[in-house]
């Protein structure tokens, strides 16, 4: 009963199809039997009202990301610079000495990925595309999910990307959109949500005070306040998890993969931030 | 990989106050936390930040555990004449960074 004391809107409004439809709670309570037998959720966000997290920060938390010498995810990014150019692996090769000025060769990239890999046949996400890059180019070995080397280099490429828009067009990359659109609308954990239920449907309403995002991955990697540090998608999708209560995916993952390639997909349109910062 | 921002006008009115941002990185490890295994991580902070500007001492703080990861200090002097803004961290276990800027007082 905690739970549906809990979230009796959220069921309610699975009901009406539309969060914009107001109900009272007497029709919501009697939608539940329904909802819970098939959690069929609300409608895609209209591209008109997708709204990234920035919008809803404090005047200061956005003065932190808006200025270069303020946002500590820009440390991760003069590191990334400098690995950029640094020599490594058994070729002892460079990112650079392939891929020259990052300004210019990863601009817009950060906005397309996860990005469909041919040789793979699968999804790969950017530090999936480092990481190959490393091992198969400069003959190294992977980087560590969460390293601060893999943190600064995908910060230092995503930036290349900041202001552009977030595309998602590749169609071979629709089955994993499908796959992590299922993952996102299929409940989990012991408190039984869905991912649908926040960020779907209650978005811009609060839980335990703070506003409830979108969820849209507009600044990955990005620095939040509460980590102290930079973070990754995957640890944020970790985060929501474990808060949720129910166990995370393994980092790299093939449902954290199509879960990051659905979100991004769902965010296309809205402005890559990175590095963000975050509370 | 210790990085370090800073920003200043580089070219002040001469009697203008500036204002001086700064940023650095550092865990700021506060002593209190354990691993897993519950052995204690051993302190490791900023404890002091010195600003000189030509020599002279404008700016000085003592930092404690309490302080965020990446300390982000920021403060105003009067732009004196042209010449060279220094700045100094020093912490536990022989950490030490420092910093210059240049500014040009018109």
């Amino acid at each position: 009963m905690t739970r549906a004391a809990g979230v009796p809107s959220a069921l309610g409004f699975a009901g009406a199809g539309r969060r914009a439809a107001m109900r009272p709670r007497a029709l919501g309570l009697a939608a539940l039997a329904g909802t819970l037998a098939a959690p069929s959720l609300a409608a895609d966000i209209p591209p008109n009202e997708r709204r990234s997290a920035y919008e809803s920060m404090s005047a200061a938390s956005k003065a932190m990301q808006d200025d270069d010498t303020a946002n500590p995810g820009m440390l991760w990014v003069l590191d990334g610079e400098a690995l950029w150019r640094r020599r490594d692996g058994e070729r002892a090769r460079a990112c650079a000495d392939c891929h020259g000025e990052a300004a210019q060769s990863m601009r817009g990239v950060a906005a397309r990925y996860p990005a469909f890999d041919a040789k793979r046949a699968a999804a790969i996400d950017l530090e999936g595309r480092i990481n190959l890059c490393r091992v198969e180019q400069q003959q190294g070995p992977a980087l560590k999910p969460e390293s601060k080397e893999l943190l600064a280099l995908s910060a230092y490429v995503a930036r290349q990307s900041r202001g552009l828009p977030i595309e998602s067009n590749d169609p071979r990359l629709q089955p994993t959109i499908e796959a992590g659109r299922a993952l996102f609308e299929r409940r989990q954990g012991q408190l039984n949500l869905a991912c649908a239920h926040c960020h779907d449907e209650h978005w811009g309403q609060k839980l335990a005070g703070n506003a409830i995002p979108q969820g849209h991955p507009t600044g990955y990697p990005l620095y939040r306040l509460e980590w102290q540090g930079l973070g990754s998608l995957q640890r944020r999708l970790r985060n929501c998890m474990i808060g949720m209560r129910a166990e995370s995916y393994a980092f790299d993952s093939p449902e954290f993969i199509a879960l990051e390639t659905y979100l991004m997909w769902r965010a296309r349109g809205l402005s890559v931030e990175s590095p963000a910062v975050r509370p | 990989m210790a990085r370090s921002l800073i920003k200043v006008s580089p070219n002040p009115r001469r009697g203008e106050v500036i204002e001086i941002k700064t940023l650095i990185s550092h865990e700021m490890e506060t002593g209190f936390r354990h691993t897993s295994t519950g052995a204690a991580i051993p302190r490791d902070i900023i404890t002091s930040f010195v600003a000189t500007y030509n020599g002279e001492e404008i700016f000085a703080a003592q930092l404690f555990p309490a302080i965020a990861a990446n300390p982000f200090i920021t403060f105003y002097t009067i732009a004196r004449e042209s010449g060279v803004l220094e700045f100094r961290w020093t912490g536990d276990n022989g950490y030490a960074a420092s910093e210059q800027v240049k500014i040009t007082v018109e």
